[in-house]
């Protein structure tokens, strides 16, 4: 039982204990806070796995611009708590089933089919520097250009589609 | 060390919950978050396997995700505030029209 594995399975216990938290909190604030605290989480791991990079852009990305969205809409909305309706009594216990068994599923082909020597190790100082984000960079604007280019565009697309939804439409106010 | 199965399970237990929120939640918000849940399993599933096989790819693919992520929650969001300016209400069930 080495450290890492013993930061790994306390990590694990609370990004699985804050999606639980997200799921089954009545109020969707809470739902909210949890699932930042579950997007640190996966942030660190980020950082055991050796892309600093990516646990920053999680951090400000997801934990920062898209909760901030969330909560905003929810207190806008005054989601917090919606009436339980009974209109499909059999949705629940039919969800759980599925979904347990898609889990199920996904971890026994995931482990029967994996090569066991796999390992990951916990990435010295030297990755945690400049270097790797400058590799990345180079793999980023050399391989994956056209990508990136095509992401501004939806970027742009996502942002004009915000602006044209949530503008009052010109016929509708009189 | 830690073996990349531990990842790999990890990654689809939170894949199944974030199925399991999408299923039997009632709130269109609490569906939304769940789908951002669903999409940061698979994300640290693409880093696990970048680290082990040493490869910058997986990662760039995270990147590209999270940038889908952010286009789509911006999109989702104006569309739950403009439907629940036309019904006063968010109420998956009663969304059963495609005109307001």
């Amino acid at each position: 039982m080495n450290s890492e594995l013993i930061v790994f399975l306390v990590l694990s216990l609370v990004a699985i204990a804050t999606a639980l938290g997200m799921l089954l909190s009545k109020n969707a604030v809470y739902s909210a806070l949890f699932l930042v605290l579950n997007f640190v989480t996966v942030a660190i791991f980020y950082l055991l796995l050796g892309a600093p990079f990516l646990a920053m852009s999680q951090i400000t990305v997801y934990a920062g611009a898209i909760m901030v969205l969330f909560l905003f809409v929810i207190m806008l909305l005054g989601a917090e708590n919606l009436k339980p309706s009974n209109s499909l009594p059999w949705q629940k216990p039919l969800a759980i089933l599925l979904s347990v068994i898609l889990g199920v599923e996904a971890i026994y082909l995931l482990l029967a089919r994996s090569r066991s020597a796999l390992n990951v190790t916990a990435p010295d100082a030297a990755l945690n520097t400049m270097d790797s984000l400058r590799n990345m960079a180079e793999t980023l604007f050399s391989q994956f250009l056209l990508p990136f280019e095509v992401t501004s565009i939806l970027l742009l697309v996502a942002m004009v589609g915000a602006i044209v939804l949530s503008r009052a439409e010109k016929g509708a106010a009189k | 060390m830690v073996p990349v199965e531990y990842y790999i399970t990890l990654s689809a237990i939170l894949f199944s919950i974030g199925a399991l929120g999408v299923l039997s939640r009632r709130n269109p918000l609490i569906i939304f978050m769940s789908i951002e849940l669903m999409l940061n399993a698979a994300n640290l599933a693409f880093v696990a396997f970048a680290r082990v096989y040493e490869t910058f790819s997986g990662q760039i693919f995270v990147f590209f995700v999270i940038a889908v992520a952010a286009a789509e929650v911006a999109v989702g969001l104006a569309l739950i505030v403009e439907i629940f300016k036309s019904k006063k209400n968010i109420n998956i069930d009663e969304m059963n029209s495609l005109k307001g």
